[in-house]
This record gives C-alpha cells, structure tokens and sequence, in this order.
C-alpha cells in the first residue's frame, strides 16, 4: 500500500484548492440570495432592528465583500455552516442528524449497481456479440434511460400499494420499538425500494461500461498469450479480461458519488427518506438558502472523501500505480 | 511416428482474398529443430498460429494437421508452449508473475496453489532469473524486455510441452538480450528434449539454432532442408538472397560466437 | 456519414423516435390548440374510455394527451437547449486551457473539478431557487452541471492538436494565439466533443424531468416531470396519471441513446470492417 501514499498526498494537497473554489462559489450564491444570514436568523428567534444591527457586527457581515467572505471562509474552517431559518437550528446539525440515512442509501444503491452491474458485464462481455451480450447491451441501453423518480413511482405502486410487499416509503417503522436484527431487518425492507430505484440507472451504466471494457481488453494481445498457455475460456474471463476491465469501473465510482448525491435527491423525495437529498428538497421548499449551499459544501466534502477512498481501492488493485514515482 | 505432421495445410484470413498460407507440408520428429524463415507477410507466424490451433475462429483452414499421428488437435500450453513476438504484450499487466506462471501448472499439472507457486519459483529459475523467490511476486512492469520474455517463456515450458514455438521471440530485443534468449532457448530445449520450432526473418538465428529450416514466401513453401544445405547451397534464388543478405552483415559469424550464461 | 448511420439498426430506430417527437412537438398547438393546463372534461377519466380524452383526463380534467405532446416541446427544447449551452461551454473552456496552458489551464481545470465534485443536480437546485424558475434560467441551471466532461475531452483534444504543423505555420505567420485557438484547434478538436452530446441531452432531459418533477420548473408550462408530480397525488386510485408521461420521456431518452449509438457505429464501421 506505500507505494499509493505519494498519490494519495498528491491528490489531498490538490482538493484543497478545488474546495477552496467550491467555498467562494457557495459564497458567491449567497450573496445573490436575498437577505442574510441575520435576517434568516431573526426570523425563527424574533428581534428588532437594533439586534439585527449587533449581530451583523458580530459575524462581520457590516464588512465589505472580502471581509464577509473571509468571516464566511473562517466558520466554515471551523465547520460552522451557519444558521437554519427552516429548522431554527444550526445547518451542521441537522446535516449531520440526516446524513447516515443517505450514507446507508447510497451504500447499498452503489453495492447494488456496481456488483451486479459489473456482473451482468462480465456476461455481456464474455462473448462480444452473442445473443446475450446484445440483450444485455438493449435491456442496459433502456434501464439507462430511465428516471430514477419515476421508476421509483412505478415501484411503489406495484410492491407497495397493489402487491403490498414492501413499505411505502421512510426508512423504518415509526414507534415500532424494535431492536437489534429486527431493527435492521425493518430497516433493509424500507430501504428495497429507493436502493433499486436510485442505483438502477448505475447498474445499467456499470454493466454498459463493463461490457465495452471488456470488449476493449479482449483485442489486446496479452489474451491471445493466455490462450496459448491453454487456459479455460473461463479462467480467462473471469481472471484476465474482467479483472482489467474492472479497473476503469474503479475509477468512475468517486465522480459517481456525486451524480448519485443529486440523484437522492428525487429519491429520498419520492420515499420520504429523510436524508440530506430530502433535506436539500425541504431547504428549497422553505426557501432556505444557507441550508442548501451547506449540503452542497458538505457534498463536495463526502465526494472528495470518497474519491480519495476510490484512490487507494484502485492502487490496491492495479500494481502499475505509484510506479512512475518509484522510478523518479 | 512423427511428433507433428502437416500436410497440404492452406489458410485464408477473415476477410482476405488471397490466402496467408497454401499448400504447406513438413513432419517434426521428437525432439527435431525446425527453423521457419520468410519475411513479413511470408505466412510463417500464421503457419506457427496454426500449429498451435491460435488462429482466429473466423479464418479458414484447409488441410491436416495431425499430432503424435491422431486427428484430435495438440493442446495449447500442454502439448505446445508458444513465446510470442512483443514480450511486453504476452503478459497480463495485472497479474503477478509467478501466478501467471502457477496458473498454467495448475490447469495441466493439476497440482495446488501452493505448489504451483514454487513450481513457478523453479521455472523462473530455469530460465536463469535472479532471486526466484522474491521474482514471483514481481509485476510485469516491474521488468526489462528480456526478463518478461524469460517469464513468457517460462509460462510456455510450465507444462512441460513436447514442443516450443518460438515465434519471432527475439526479434523485439536489442542484439545482446536477443542472443541470451536464444541461448535460453536452445539449452532448455536440449535439456527437455523438446521439439522446436524457431520463427524469425533471420536465416543466420535460423542456421545457428536449427537443424532444418522451412523458407515461406507469400504463403508458399520455398525451399525446406538441412540447415547446411540450406545456408550453404541454397537451391531457390530467393533463399540465396536471404543469405547473401544476411552476410552481407557478418551476423552469421558474430551470433554464433555468443555464449549463453551472460545474465 | 447519413447514410451509414440508417445502415444500423440504432440509427434508424433512434432517427425515428426522435424525429416522431420533433414533429409532435412541433405540431402540438395545430393538434391541441387549447391551453394544454386549462381544464377540457370531467375529473381523473381514465386511459381509452373517451375517444377525446384518449389518455384520460388528470384530477383537474386536463387532457393528458395534451398535455403530454405539449410537454414534449418543453422536455426536448430544454434538453437540447442546455446540452447545447453545455457542449458550447465545455468546448470553449476546453479549448482556451488547453491551447492556452500554464496557470490558466491548471486555474480553469480545477474549476472543472470543484464543479465535478458537487452534484449537479443539486447546484441546479440551488441555481434555480435563487435566480427563480424561469425557462432561461432551468436551461443554464442544467448546463452548470454538465460542462465539465466535454470540456475535459476538448482540452485533451487540443493539447494533442496543438503541436501539429498547421498550427505551428499559423503562429509563425503571426495569428492571436486566441484566434488560432478558436478558428483552427477549435473545429479540429470538435467531433470528439460531440460524441458526448448523446450522452449530454438525455442527461439534460432527464435533469429537467427531475427539477419540474420537485415543482422547480417553469409554473406556466406543462412538462412530463411536472405530470409526474402532479399525478402523485392520486398514485393509488389513478396510477396512470404518473406512469404514462414517464414512459414518455423513457422513449425520448432511448431514442436520444439509439441515435447517439448510431452515430458512433457509423463513424467507426469503417475500422470496424477492415
């Protein structure tokens, strides 16, 4: 694993930057948002014109725009997102109360999507061109086309309102009182629903991506070798050409994270989750903008987090990483 | 009864109008050394292909190819070993050395995990790398040219093969890496009393490592006979062309004067 | 190019589908000439039981068929829109770091990246609630969150383009570098770009879909996510209501995928036949 460490140190030192932008762009929304941080606050505590004034000197936004983006910057250095007029509580807080529930989410939808997508493209891309690579690539190729809400919807009124196999929607029985495995058991049949949901369409692109890699690693030549060698057609899929292509699969899963954090948000809609993408719904029904702009700074952060897990998952799998720096 | 017997033996890529190969026939006894000499295009890498049953489904063969005097083909790997051209494209890049070596002994050896990893530890020292232990959990960008074709040709004699193909195996490798494998090459064979076919574009290798060479040009069958015979009194004008060229740059004698255990 | 493209079997389907939803879209104030949000007939009527309501009416009374063609002129033109905002962008942006390089293309590249770490979707949101949900703004709010792949794909274009010989003569013949940048690297390294429109327009839709669905798109004008939305509210007693302008939009997607396949099919069969 030490020859990942360069990378990793790489790639930290050159997020902080990349947040840095995130931060000012944050800032630059709130400021374009009308009201401040102190008439969101007056707002669920009550107070008049003259408090408002102290509280603006206090958090330096009496300043000009570079003093209030340096006050800004500096709390949230100190992980201070600010104050929510939707839950006159503060942004970390309630972020922090929601976020497992869309860890627990996302988990499982990326799970789901990624080992039976990567599956389904070992199948596809075992024999490129066969009856079943091709009903794979139309099936992946419509699954993929599909919006997660909708398919969300359509599930709900199949297993939850006609078949009523599975619960509408939140993440557990309110006041059930259940406890340890029942607990758990309670909680993975709410969770069938939205993981299937939200990590379909990733299934579909995994399988897709899958497939075309291993399309991709069946034209080099390193293949022909091995089946000079006489190995079985299943060893050779199964140990050479999937485990090459699984490599760029890797990879996508850190920029993926992302596009899922905005996909639970329809989701966590849909199934009254009540996770940070049902939290993001709310702070824009409420019109609650430092909310918003927090789950966003708080999104980016759990991105960069993941890319960075992402990193060492790959050097663990591809021997090549770190080599450049071994010889420099 | 021959090791190897092909007769008649035409081939026609997907696609191509004209056939890489026609009408070629030669027997390799046990133990024989076959060179197979032609420029590129001569069909000499699709006779190799061939004969290892790694042509392309889609191309067509016409023609027997018999092994040990019966119809059902030779088996990759472990009637065959096969070293390939680009060394650095024989090997899987994601897969450690000795298990890639441990794989192929575990599917025609039958033998388990553990003990396919140091038969692995022995063939990497069979083919003279150093530190055989530490070798086998070594990647293949880990290595030169040259030590990823002593690996390719380790994984090809894992199995014990009754026959190497060489196919241009050296031909990617600068002159001196190139004369150690040919040295590797020729004392493995001696030592495993395997059969050899030897691929190159260059008649001076051929002659050197050989006993009998086969010439192709453009598919067809030019000249075969005694590697002296051969080099030294060629009968088709084309052969004498190849020597007369090959002369001309004095490798005939610098090659031979090349000893093997220089690591 | 045409030509190859109907000789695959997703070209002609994915030409099909898509030019079937231009010429609905295009046709829909002569097929439906009402206010597709005013009300046409009695309440929640459901699919194939009224040869004027064909689709049924919504808990309003709104013709769902209507509504469903007018929607399709929202969807594609918002779609098409934004992708097109997007690809402009990201080739340009893509263009200028890498022809430019140094400190602009590192500057320019890691603001690609801070806007590959957030999720689109929800910078969207928050675009759309602070600037309001107006048709302009739904467009740029989508595009905001899908410049950054062709822009990645232009500039790696371009830095391979930009050492070439006709590059070279125009700097010497003594041409802006901008506008060398912009009239020669830019066409050259534009075909790689478009080959992620496919990919860019159906995600837009599908953006679109997801913003109107959560009620952030224009309130004046119906759209499939806003259907969706609307016939949530009845899911158990009239799930038709939900369902059908989902399917909608699943086909407009496809064919978008189809003809975006078909595209690269007929750009590669060539190699392909060798």
């Amino acid at each position: 694993m030490n020859r990942a460490l360069p990378l990793l140190r790489r790639r930290l030192l050159s997020s902080l930057p990349v947040l840095l932008i995130v931060v000012v762009g944050s800032f630059l929304l709130l400021e374009a948002a009308p009201g401040d941080a102190v008439d969101a606050y007056l707002v669920s505590i009550g107070g008049d014109a003259g408090l408002a004034e102290q509280l603006r000197r206090d958090w330096g936004l009496d300043q000009s725009a570079w003093g209030r983006f340096a006050a800004y910057a500096t709390a949230l250095a100190h992980g201070d997102l600010g104050w929510s007029v939707a839950f006159s509580r503060p942004i970390r807080e309630v972020i922090l109360e929601r976020l497992p529930n869309t860890l627990l989410l996302m988990g499982a939808a990326t799970a789901l999507s990624f080992g039976l997508g990567s599956l389904l493209g070992i199948v596809a891309g075992a024999r490129p061109g066969s009856a079943r690579d091709r009903a794979l690539s139309v099936a992946s190729l419509a699954l993929y086309a599909v919006p997660g809400f909708w398919l969300g919807l359509v599930l709900i009124v199949v297993f939850a309102v006609e078949l009523r196999w599975l619960p509408l929607g939140g993440v557990e029985t309110i006041a059930s009182a259940k406890t340890g495995i029942d607990r758990a058991l309670d909680i993975a049949r709410h969770l069938v629903l939205p993981v299937a949901a939200l990590g379909m369409i990733y299934l579909a692109l995994y399988l897709r991506v899958m497939r075309a890699g291993m399309a991709e690693v069946w034209r080099m030549d390193f293949v022909l070798a091995l089946r000079a060698r006489g190995l079985s057609r299943r060893r050779i899929v199964l140990a050479h050409v999937a485990r090459n292509a699984l490599l760029p699969l890797v990879t996508m899963l850190g920029l993926q994270s992302a596009s899922m954090l905005g996909g639970s948000v329809v989701i966590e809609s849909v199934f009254a989750v009540p996770g940070i993408g049902r939290l993001a719904h709310e702070a824009v029904s409420a019109r609650d903008v430092p909310l918003l702009l927090g789950i966003i700074l708080s999104s980016a952060v759990l991105v960069v987090v993941v890319n960075l897990l992402v990193d060492i998952a790959y050097a663990a799998l591809d021997p090549r990483v770190g080599a450049s720096e071994e010889q420099a | 009864m021959s090791l190897l017997a092909v007769s008649d033996l035409s081939v026609t890529h997907a696609g191509a109008t004209a056939a890489a190969l026609s009408g070629v026939g030669l027997s390799l006894e046990e133990g024989e050394r076959l060179a197979v000499i032609g420029e590129s295009g001569s069909g000499k890498t699709t006779f190799a292909r061939a004969v290892a049953g790694l042509l392309p489904p889609a191309a067509r063969r016409e023609g027997a190819i018999r092994w040990r005097g019966s119809e059902a083909p030779a088996r990759p790997g472990k009637d065959i070993g096969y070293v390939f051209q680009d060394p650095s494209a024989s090997l899987d890049p994601v897969v450690s050395v000795g298990r890639q070596i441990a794989e192929v002994v575990r599917t025609h050896e039958g033998l388990g995990r553990a003990a396919a990893l140091a038969r692995a530890a022995e063939l990497l020292d069979r083919v003279r790398l150093p530190d055989p232990s530490a070798m086998v959990h070594a990647w293949p960008h880990q290595l030169s040219g040259g030590q990823k074709q002593r690996v390719a040709i380790a994984t090809a004699i894992a199995a014990r093969p009754a026959l190497l193909i060489a196919d241009e195996a050296t031909s990617a490798l600068d002159t001196i890496v190139q004369a150690e494998i040919v040295a590797l090459i020729r004392r493995i064979v001696d030592e495993e009393r395997m059969a050899l076919v030897f691929v190159t574009h260059d008649i001076a290798l051929a002659a050197q490592i050989a006993g009998r060479i086969l010439v192709l040009k453009g598919g067809r069958m030019v000249e075969a006979g005694p590697a002296s015979q051969v080099v030294g009194a060629p009968a088709d004008p084309y052969t004498r062309m190849l020597v007369e060229a090959s002369t001309d740059t004095a490798s005939l004698v610098e090659v031979r004067g090349t000893g093997e255990d220089d690591r | 190019m045409i030509r190859r493209l109907f000789a695959t079997p997703e070209g002609i389907a994915g030409t099909a589908i898509l030019v079937l939803l231009a010429i609905t879209a295009l046709s829909a104030p002569l097929l439906f000439p009402r206010d597709p949000l005013s009300i046409a007939g009695p309440a929640l009527l459901r699919p194939f039981q009224d040869p004027a309501h064909l689709l049924g009416t919504d808990r309003l009374g709104r013709d769902v068929l209507a509504g469903l063609v007018h929607g399709a002129r929202m969807s594609l033109a918002v779609g098409f829109a934004a992708a097109a905002a997007a690809l402009f962008v990201g080739a340009v942006v893509g263009t200028i770091a890498g022809f430019a390089g140094g400190l602009v293309d590192e500057a320019l590249m890691r603001v690609a990246e801070a806007f590959q770490i957030v999720p689109g979707f929800l910078l969207a949101l928050a675009f759309v609630s602070i600037a309001g949900p107006s048709l302009a703004v739904v467009v740029a709010a989508i595009a905001l969150g899908a410049w950054t792949g062709p822009a990645r794909v232009a500039r790696a274009e371009v830095l391979s383009i930009r050492e070439r010989d006709y590059v070279a003569a125009n700097r010497v013949v003594g041409m802006h570098p901008l506008e060398i940048a912009l009239r020669e690297v830019l066409p050259n390294a534009l075909p790689p770009v478009m080959a992620l429109s496919s990919v860019i327009v159906a995600g837009a839709v599908l953006t679109e879909a997801a913003l109107s669905f959560l009620g952030l798109g224009d309130p004046n004008r119906v759209t499939w996510g806003a259907m969706i939305a609307e016939g949530r509210a009845v899911l158990r007693s009239a799930p038709y209501l939900s369902i059908i302008p989902g399917f909608a939009l699943v086909v407009a997607v496809v064919g978008v995928y189809l003809f975006g396949e078909g595209l690269v099919e007929a750009s590669t069969s060539r190699r392909r036949y060798l």
